[in-house]
């Protein structure tokens, strides 16, 4: 029982233990020992820029000039250095965390808040939306969490809200005079937050409600990125993220019944904290939590328990946290999660224990197994379900994939290290195989591409 | 040539290096121009498949099927046949341009595949023994200062690791996985019904896109071989490469993958050739394995781990043209621990007696240097 909860802590919280890594105490009181060391700026991501200063870069690089190619072309290298160097840090942290448990989190909830990096403009600020929204707030309050994801500059950009426009606002009427059709609402961001980041589809909101608190919404914008009057430097050039009045939509916005009074920047602000406390997030948060850490279809007790707890709470995800660890129902033995490719790379390279490595190597066999890194396709973030990333093509690039990191990892013995890994579920039939391979590389290969090593 | 029961290697190592490699061929273009290749045959070749001792009367009752591969295989000096997969070594056979030594193994006599590689590759007496590798020993014996190992690999193998100079290159682009390792792969999903039916569609999707004759391997074979070439004619010293095969641990269809290996190994070699060009008859090559198969086939036309194997040495002024080696016969009383070719050559010593031979170094001094403790 014990090694095997040992395993289960390890590989469905987190991403496979280091062989190094020693055990002490029980898995529950490993997983919480991490909750309370939680420090939500590790070190490794100190010196990565913030989300203002790209944002500044990214407003000049658009208002560069056309005909000055060399300096457009530097400008984007250096956007572009941005994300690497992000990526490259989040993939260094999650092999070498000790932590692996609140990385692990951190990452469930970054998707849950998705944004990607095809958007231009979001692309260089996502490793910021991270470090700004996703790690300050993990133990904390959903609703905190939820402010901070809608205004931050990333999300902004990457749901056009950077581009909404009140019809009725100072600066929209001055547009309609002018006969401009652009200048106007725009409703993405609002519909998502009520499908995606709260209620979830089909809870019962209607379009009405999507296009008031789209109006809501407006003023909520990235100055560095306007041009004209309302650039930077007019409201408050040291912030990307500012309220910018003359864009918002003035009057009352019923939303769900509910009627906001005309508040310029609060009005959202009401408007969010009103929808993380909705029993139908509660409902939403409890079945992706479940779902990502049991099965993809997880039972209903386990999403009973997780609600209850959202709303007994008011939404303090540190109390969520502990309610999940507490659950029986996410140590039940059968591992019936398959790997994403990030989850399965970053194990695998945790299991060699490789000191050094090359992150963008990394990232591009991520993107060969079919997952690039903030790259989801859509705002519903990564799937969370095996029929995604259980495909025949799918797991014939693992399996080649294990070789190369075998290889890399082929000083190690893998007949030993198997066994430590997978403590308690480590099968008879892969110990074979393991035992029996040609080569030291190759036992490594074969132990990487186990069922053992696909599933949590 | 005249094979006898007891007569061939003379009991003596270093007669191996005397007899086959006159001293006067190394004199022609001086120490700094002799090259020598090391092909490991990971996951233990069959010797008995590979120079198959057809002439031995014991050998088609304990073969069953594996030696109808040897149906119409010419023989060579009355005992042994080449496998026919091996057409260029044949044709390099008879112009005296390889040679085979039989019976042959390491100290090493269990049989895992990591333990026998291990001894094989240290030198050790022992598995685990020493951290550093034979042939990174014999790079640091080179008289010339400048000289380097190179391994066609990703990584160093432990047979070229140490505290001489030795490096490692492999093309950027990942070699296909080998069918060896998917094969293995696929009895590893045998008990996950979800991946075993994933694994097999991706495989019959595969095949359907790249056919399955196997020429993907063939060619990835000559690049590995025309690539050691390239780093051992070029300008920054490589003396010695080594170049790592798989998909030898035939325990099961063996007559199919031993043959597609073969023809792999025979692809490789003539690449080199081709590739050293004029360097060619400064060049040793030697073919060997951590250890042999059982003698007699298995349940699943295969074979088990075993004792005593075949080594292969190639070179363009090497007095080939025979298989040396002691016979010991196959008569169960022959066999060791009944069931493996007996080895009666150490494979330290074939690989001492050549190397001392090649580089003109002092046999004694090799055998202490490369292999301490025997």
């Amino acid at each position: 029982m014990a090694d095997h909860s040992w395993t289960i802590a390890a590989t469905r919280f987190g991403y496979g233990l280091k062989p190094s890594a020693a055990r002490n105490g029980s898995p529950q009181a490993w997983l919480k020992r991490q909750i309370e060391d939680y420090h939500p700026r590790p070190r490794a991501l100190v010196g990565l820029p913030s989300s203002g200063l790209i944002a500044r870069e990214f407003g000049a690089f658009r208002r560069l000039r056309n005909d000055d190619q060399d300096t457009k072309r530097a400008a984007r290298r250096a956007l572009r250095s941005h994300l690497r160097d992000a990526i490259g840090a989040r993939i260094e942290l999650a092999v070498h965390t000790s932590s692996p448990f609140t990385e692990r989190l951190v990452h469930f909830w970054a998707n849950h808040f998705a944004i990607s990096t095809e958007k231009p403009g979001a692309g260089p600020l996502a490793g910021s939306f991270e470090a700004e929204v996703i790690r300050p707030h993990l133990f904390g309050r959903f609703s905190d969490m939820l402010r901070t994801a809608e205004t931050h500059p990333a999300m902004l950009i990457y749901l056009d809200q950077a581009q909404s426009i009140g019809p009725n606002s100072r600066r929209g009427q001055a547009a309609a005079q002018r006969g401009r059709r652009r200048a106007g609402l725009n409703e993405n961001l609002a519909r998502e937050i009520l499908e995606l980041h709260t209620l979830g589809v089909r809870s019962g909101y209607t379009q009405s409600d999507v296009t008031e608190f789209a109006k809501a919404l407006t003023g909520h914008t990235v100055p560095v990125l306007r041009r004209g009057r309302y650039a930077a430097g007019r409201d408050d050039g040291n912030r990307t993220y500012a309220f910018t009045p003359p864009l918002h939509e003035p009057g009352p916005k019923t939303v769900l019944g509910t009627t906001y009074r005309e508040d310029g920047a609060r009005e959202a602000m009401r408007i969010f904290d009103d929808l993380a406390a909705h029993p139908a997030t509660a409902k939403h948060i409890a079945t992706k939590l479940a779902r990502h850490f049991s099965s993809d279809d997880p039972p209903p007790a386990l999403v009973n328990r997780l609600e209850r707890s959202f709303l007994e709470n008011g939404g303090d995800l540190g109390a969520v946290t502990l309610s999940l660890i507490e659950a029986p129902e996410v140590w039940q033995t059968q591992r019936q999660k398959f790997l994403s490719p990030w989850e399965w790379s970053i194990a695998s390279l945790r299991a060699i224990e490789m000191d050094r490595f090359e992150p963008m190597q990394v990232r591009r066999m991520m993107i060969n197994l079919g997952q690039d890194l903030w790259k989801p396709g859509s705002p519903a973030g990564f799937d969370d379900k095996a029929s995604t990333w259980a495909a025949p093509e799918a797991l014939h690039r693992r399996v080649e994939a294990a070789q190369t990191i075998g290889r890399r990892g082929s000083r190690r013995d893998a007949r030993a290290l198997a066994p430590l890994i997978y403590a308690g579920v480590w099968s008879e039939t892969s110990a074979t195989a393991v035992a029996r391979a040609e080569s030291p590389a190759q036992a490594m290969a074969l132990m990487l591409a186990s069922p053992e090593a696909m599933w949590r | 040539m005249i094979i006898n029961r007891r007569n061939m290697l003379g009991g003596s190592a270093a007669v191996i290096g005397a007899s086959m490699l006159p001293r006067v061929a190394f004199a022609a273009g001086g120490i700094g121009s002799k090259r020598m290749v090391f092909v490991l045959q990971r996951g233990a070749a069959d010797g008995l498949g590979i120079i198959a001792p057809v002439g031995d009367p014991n050998y088609a009752g304990l073969r069953g099927t594996l030696a109808e591969d040897y149906a119409d295989a010419p023989l060579i000096g009355g005992l042994f046949a080449l496998h026919p997969a091996l057409e260029r070594s044949a044709a390099m056979f008879a112009s005296g341009e390889m040679m085979a030594v039989h019976a042959v193994a390491s100290t090493y006599r269990d049989r895992s595949h990591f333990d026998g590689q291990n001894v094989l590759e240290s030198g050790g007496t022992r598995p685990y023994e020493r951290k550093d590798g034979w042939l990174n020993r014999l790079v640091g014996m080179l008289p010339d200062v400048r000289a380097s190992g190179i391994a066609i690999a990703q990584n160093i193998p432990l047979a070229l690791q140490g505290a001489h100079k030795a490096g490692s290159y492999a093309p950027s682009r990942l070699p296909d996985a080998d069918d060896d390792y998917m094969r293995r792969v696929g009895q590893l999903y045998m008990g996950d019904e979800r991946l075993h039916m994933l694994w097999e569609e991706s495989l019959a999707t595969r095949a359907m896109a790249e056919g399955m004759d196997g020429s993907g391997n063939m060619r990835q074979a000559a690049d590995v071989g025309a690539l050691a070439a390239r780093m051992l004619t070029g300008e920054d010293g490589a003396r010695v490469a080594m170049i790592e095969t798989t998909g030898w641990d035939t325990h099961n269809g063996q007559r199919q993958r031993l043959g597609r290996e073969l023809r792999n190994l025979d692809t490789l070699i003539d690449a080199l050739k081709a590739g050293m060009g004029d360097l060619w008859s400064d060049t040793l090559v030697i073919v060997a394995t951590e250890f042999g198969r059982t003698a007699s086939i298995n349940g699943t036309n295969g074979t088990d781990h075993g004792t005593g194997s075949a080594t292969l040495l190639y070179g363009g002024s090497l007095a080939g043209g025979k298989v040396l080696g002691d016979w010991p016969g196959l008569r169960q009383s022959d066999l060791y621990q009944a069931r493996d070719l007996k080895p009666t050559s150490a494979l330290e010593d074939v690989i001492t007696s050549t190397c001392a031979g090649h580089f003109a170094l002092d046999p004694e001094l090799t055998r202490e240097t490369l292999f301490p403790g025997r």
